[in-house]
């Protein structure tokens, strides 16, 4: 089935796509048919700045992958202090 | 036989007057042929696409698919212009019915056109024929396992597709749908609607549903393809448009 779910976040920070490095300011996930994986429904993000269509930075993780991405990013953030986690952005 | 074929980009002249992207495949030589506007899955207009393209141009049809995506993205890759297109909520209807009556138009100018076109759509792309039916005048509709012809999403769906309940009486030629069991969108049960309202309404139609099947199977590069009801289902589209665009 296509799923059709997209939520939307707004973003700070950069990526390297194909052109280099890029500001990111949106990310797009849906759980929806891949592109290039090989799975029927994949946990899509798609990260995108400025720049051009191609620029897009896009991953396609099965469910459990992107849980564990999910945790790992958590536990990432969790080891921190606090006070490192506020900006200001340079 | 002469099987030699002509394929590529062309651009045409798209809803709201923007030129537009599409691909062209159809027989190099023939006369009297009919047309087909075939819109492509959510996914884009991406190789598959254009391999379906060019198999109904293998059965003597003139295709034309449009991209749908041109706008949003020109010159992108066809998953990188998808992801834009689904980020701003997909391809408005007004803007699709321009689009493929276009194509429709395109096709009847060709010198050796008869005249009669046919448009096939596969996910998104089966909502969005039904939706070219009911609002051009064309001579026959294949909807591939679309979704939302039947039902309403919820408020916060993120893509512009409603139910096309109340545009059915308008359907101006006989529809072939083919579906998986198996699906959700659209499930049996939805599939049993638009045969209820296509019959309440007195339009020709067939739909097929396949078990062992569900969302795009006749997607060959994808885990979901099924070869056998995709087998099936191609052999029920070459009858359906010998009998709707042939030239008898």
């Amino acid at each position: 089935m296509c799923t059709y779910n997209t939520e939307h976040a707004r973003i700070t920070g950069s990526g390297k796509g194909r052109t280099g490095w890029v500001p990111l300011t949106d990310a797009t996930v849906y759980f929806d048919h891949p592109v290039h994986a090989q799975a029927e429904h994949t946990l899509n993000i798609d990260l995108t700045g400025t720049g051009a269509a191609g620029d897009r930075i896009a991953v396609e993780l099965t469910a459990e992958s992107a849980r564990a991405l999910v945790a790992a990013i958590e536990r990432a953030l969790g080891k921190v202090p606090a006070d490192l986690l506020e900006g200001p952005w340079r | 036989m002469d099987d030699a074929m002509t394929a590529g980009t062309i651009s045409i002249t798209g809803a709201g007057g923007d030129r537009i992207e599409a691909y062209y495949a159809g027989p190099s030589s023939g006369d009297r042929l009919g047309g087909v506007v075939l819109i492509h899955h959510m996914p884009g207009y991406d190789r598959w696409s254009k391999e379906v393209a060019r198999r109904f141009a293998a059965d003597g049809y003139h295709v034309v698919l449009p991209n749908l995506y041109s706008r949003e993205a020109p010159g992108a890759d066809p998953d990188d212009a998808a992801a834009v297109a689904r980020a701003r909520g997909g391809v408005p209807d007004e803007r699709l019915v321009g689009d493929v009556g276009a194509a429709a138009a395109h096709l009847r100018g060709l010198p050796s056109s008869n005249g009669k076109v046919a448009v096939i759509g596969h996910c998104s792309g089966g909502r969005q024929a039904v939706l070219a039916g009911c609002n051009l005048d064309l001579q026959g509709v294949v909807d591939c396992y679309g979704a939302y012809v039947i039902g309403t999403p919820a408020a916060d769906f993120p893509v512009r597709a409603g139910g096309l309940e109340d545009q059915l009486g308008n359907l101006s030629c006989p529809l072939l749908g083919l579906f998986g069991a198996e699906d959700s969108y659209p499930s049996p049960e939805q599939v049993a609607e638009l045969d209820r309202l296509l019959t309440e309404h007195g339009k020709e139609h067939e739909l097929h549903s396949y078990d062992g099947a569900g969302h795009a199977f006749f997607c060959a590069d994808r885990p979901s393809y099924r070869p056998k009801q995709a087998v099936d289902g191609y052999a029920k589209i070459a009858d359906f448009f010998t009998r709707t665009i042939g030239d008898s």
